[in-house]
């Protein structure tokens, strides 16, 4: 799409000098500037650009925070205390960057949506989609390892419980684990990798958002209609319209952001997390951070046998499976029409799929006893009924609503009608009001 | 579209047919999701209301055997601190200090906090001198290569109280107090949906002082009838982890003397100790309070900004 038609010229002399030489102005002003993007994005549209600001204010604070940390289990929590007493705005510093981890979960969750909702995963979006996951992997194990730095009680048994998993692979299982540890449980070296890693990841995430917006600007964006861009009319510059879109969202993103890091620092966090580690002390409820609740939930549901697979292995499989199932999704939807705008029964699965993946995250915060236990199984049922049979029959029976001819169409309909000229999203629209 | 031969109207039925079968089969298959849906949604709602009647079931049966803690809640206090605009309220914690040097130092450490942080409670440099040099404080090793005693100056931290955690829980019967730096942060009571929602509005952030506060006025208490309380521990209805702590009741009215005619109560000490204990925790609550309310008001008025420069851009543009 950006290929082949650049419209640059460089004004001056120096920029000719680059243009001929190494074309970065040009590669810049293709991308930001000058890019197509269709006109009727939605603020959903916007959270590609408020991940990219939250990934480098995660990597700006994390820099700076990691020349007062302390890698070493005798010295880590003090010194994140040190941080936040005496080291200059070293508060701010840690907040910001413990909330951040929080809001770029935020983030993605609502850009991982998005995409589920528009159907952006579909040809010839898949690559792009698939790096989109890849780049959550990262974040998830980039998350897990931070939680574990600041060496309180959550940090550790948290640490425990999750490299757990690793022991219930067969045969490699207790290698892998005892890799990842460097040891038989959870000390020292397992705090100096983990710090390593640590700072190793946001470094190859941002390499694949590097090839993300490549395959971005190669396919171009989708947008709500989820018609492919036709004519010129179909689309905007990026700049200066979604810049100052983009710009807008972010500024709303961070106000919110804002007030949590300001007011409420702790309300995402654990108060066992301001109690040093002790291996000797086992917490009442050892919780991830919440942002994994719903992976949780969906590990601590299966709690049977499956012919060979004990409990365990079942578990850490469901639960490894509910994120490899995000990995399939541009293969298992069949459907040939992209948004669920125009499909009134994908969209009222996609809002169960949203209040289902909600309520494991609920579950997965609360003990796994009594009838949570079978609510979660329940729950996990529907999370992978959706992906392994909503998402492909749905696609075979549905009947779409009709399409527009064009995104252009689409927008002056819309514009036209605006108010009740839509009998078919009228009837529609109570069913997704969920 | 009108036929235009009738040896086209065959077809025409079958192509009829055709998309009546199918609409057939879509209505069934429609059907059956819903059903199997609408059925999946009744299990959830069945299961989701089922856990909250066994648990009052539960409690119900046996008063004197809870399975959650605390029993009772903590009972939420108003604090200086607290909301948008919230200061520490400086007589409170030189009041909440001199509690914890009378009392609580006596068994719990204070390791993280320095004495010349307690600028912060208004007290001028001599007078942190004064109050740190009240301390011996273990140092060395000296060029003779021995340790020595040497009073406190303010750079110097609370010494604990014991020389270390083994010592403590010796001392302690079993269980070593916890350190109290942070402990205003360390404790907090879960608040269950809906009310986590309702905090975000509310601003509620102080379930480490509530819960220090309830927890040292909730001696009181008596256990109900038939409750086993474990020797050497102590009824506490506020207590996070348990029927029974420890730690007997710490404090008594007039156990400690106040210069500025604040009442000598329990309550009022415990209230004093928890403000303080907080500000041990966060000492820089009200810089960020402050700091806070700024990037608000800019990010306000940056994005208000924003927006009309935005509906401006897209003022021609249809979308």
């Amino acid at each position: 799409m950006s290929e082949g038609h650049s419209t640059y010229t460089p004004k001056t002399g120096i920029g000719r000098w680059f243009d001929a030489r190494m074309p970065l102005p040009r590669l810049v002003y293709d991308s930001f500037v000058a890019y197509p993007v269709p006109r009727n994005l939605n603020y959903a549209w916007t959270f590609g650009g408020i991940l990219a600001i939250m990934l480098t204010a995660q990597m700006l604070t994390g820099i700076v925070l990691a020349m007062h940390y302390a890698a070493d289990s005798t010295l880590a929590f003090d010194s994140v205390e040190k941080i936040m007493r005496d080291v200059n705005s070293g508060w701010l510093l840690r907040y910001m960057h413990s909330n951040g981890a929080s809001f770029f979960f935020v983030a993605v969750y609502i850009h991982i949506f998005r995409g589920l909702y528009y159907g952006s995963y579909k040809a010839p979006r898949e690559l792009l989609w698939i790096l989109g996951c890849i780049i959550y992997l990262l974040m998830m194990a980039t998350g897990f390892m931070g939680y574990v730095l600041p060496w309180g009680q959550m940090s550790f048994w948290g640490a425990t419980v999750i490299t757990g998993f690793f022991s219930a692979i067969p045969l490699v299982g207790d290698w892998i684990q005892q890799l990842l540890l460097g040891g038989f449980a959870v000390d020292n070296p397992t705090l100096n990798r983990f710090f390593s890693l640590h700072y190793l990841l946001p470094f190859m995430i941002a390499g694949v958002v590097v090839l993300h917006i490549w395959a971005l600007h190669v396919v171009g964006q989708s947008n709500p209609t989820g018609i492919e861009v036709k004519s010129k009319t179909d689309t905007v510059a990026f700049t200066p319209y979604a810049t100052i879109k983009d710009a807008f969202g972010m500024l709303v993103f961070l106000f919110i952001f804002a007030y949590f890091v300001f007011y409420l620092p702790n309300f995402l966090g654990h108060p066992d997390n301001y109690v040093v580690a002790d291996p000797l002390k086992t917490p009442a409820h050892i919780v991830p951070e919440w942002y994994f609740l719903p992976f949780y939930a969906i590990l601590r549901a299966i709690t049977f046998n499956i012919g060979p697979i004990n409990s365990k292995l079942g578990g850490v499989l469901a639960m490894f499976g509910s994120i490899a199932m995000l990995f399939l999704v541009p293969w298992l939807d069949t459907s040939k029409v992209r948004s669920a705008v125009y499909r009134p029964w994908y969209k009222l699965f996609f809002w169960l799929f949203v209040i289902d993946a909600v309520l494991l995250g609920w579950l997965g915060s609360q003990p796994a006893e009594g009838s949570y236990v079978f609510m979660a199984q329940m729950a996990t049922l529907f999370y992978f009924a959706f992906f392994l049979v909503v998402l492909p029959v749905l696609g075979l029976i549905e009947t779409p609503r009709r399409l527009p001819n064009s995104i252009t169409e689409a927008v002056l309909e819309k514009n036209k009608g605006s108010g009740g000229g839509h009998p078919a999203r009228a009837t529609a629209a109570p069913e997704t009001k969920g | 579209m009108i036929p235009k031969s009738g040896d086209r109207f065959p077809e025409k039925i079958m192509l009829e047919t055709t998309t009546a079968r199918q609409r057939i089969s879509r209505g069934f298959g429609m059907k059956t999701i819903l059903t199997s849906l609408a059925l999946l949604g009744l299990v959830l709602a069945g299961t989701a209301a089922a856990p909250t009647g066994a648990i009052a079931q539960e409690e119900a049966h046996s008063e004197a055997q809870p399975t959650h803690f605390p029993i009772h809640e903590p009972k939420e206090m108003d604090w200086s601190f607290a909301g948008p605009f919230g200061t520490y309220d400086k007589a409170q914690l030189q009041r909440g200090l001199k509690v914890y040097k009378e009392v609580c130092a006596a068994c719990h450490s204070m390791k993280l906090v320095a004495f010349r942080t307690l600028e912060d409670l208004g007290y001028s440099e001599g007078q942190i001198k004064a109050l740190a040099a009240e301390y011996t404080i273990n140092d060395g090793p000296n060029d003779a290569g021995d340790m020595f005693d040497r009073p406190g100056i303010p750079s110097d931290h609370f010494p604990a109280p014991f020389p270390n955690d083994q010592a403590a829980a010796a001392a302690n019967g079993g269980a070593a107090p916890p350190d109290m730096s942070l402990l205003a942060k360390a404790r907090g009571v879960e608040r269950g949906f809906p009310r986590f929602v309702f905090d975000i509005f509310t601003q509620y952030a102080q379930g480490g002082p509530d819960y220090i506060h309830s927890l040292l006025t909730g001696y009181d208490e008596q256990p109900p009838a038939g409750m086993e309380i474990p020797e050497g521990t102590h009824y506490n209805p506020y207590f996070i982890a348990g029927v029974s702590l420890k730690m007997p009741n710490p404090l008594s009215d007039d156990q400690v003397t106040y210069d500025d005619g604040s009442p000598q109560t329990v309550d009022q000490y415990s209230r004093d100790v928890s403000a303080f204990l907080m500000w041990a925790a966060e000492p820089h609550l009200e810089a960020r309070k402050k700091t806070g309310f700024r990037v608000l008001v800019f990010l306000l008025l940056f994005g208000a900004l924003v927006y009309l420069t935005k509906r401006k851009v897209w003022a021609g543009v249809a979308h």
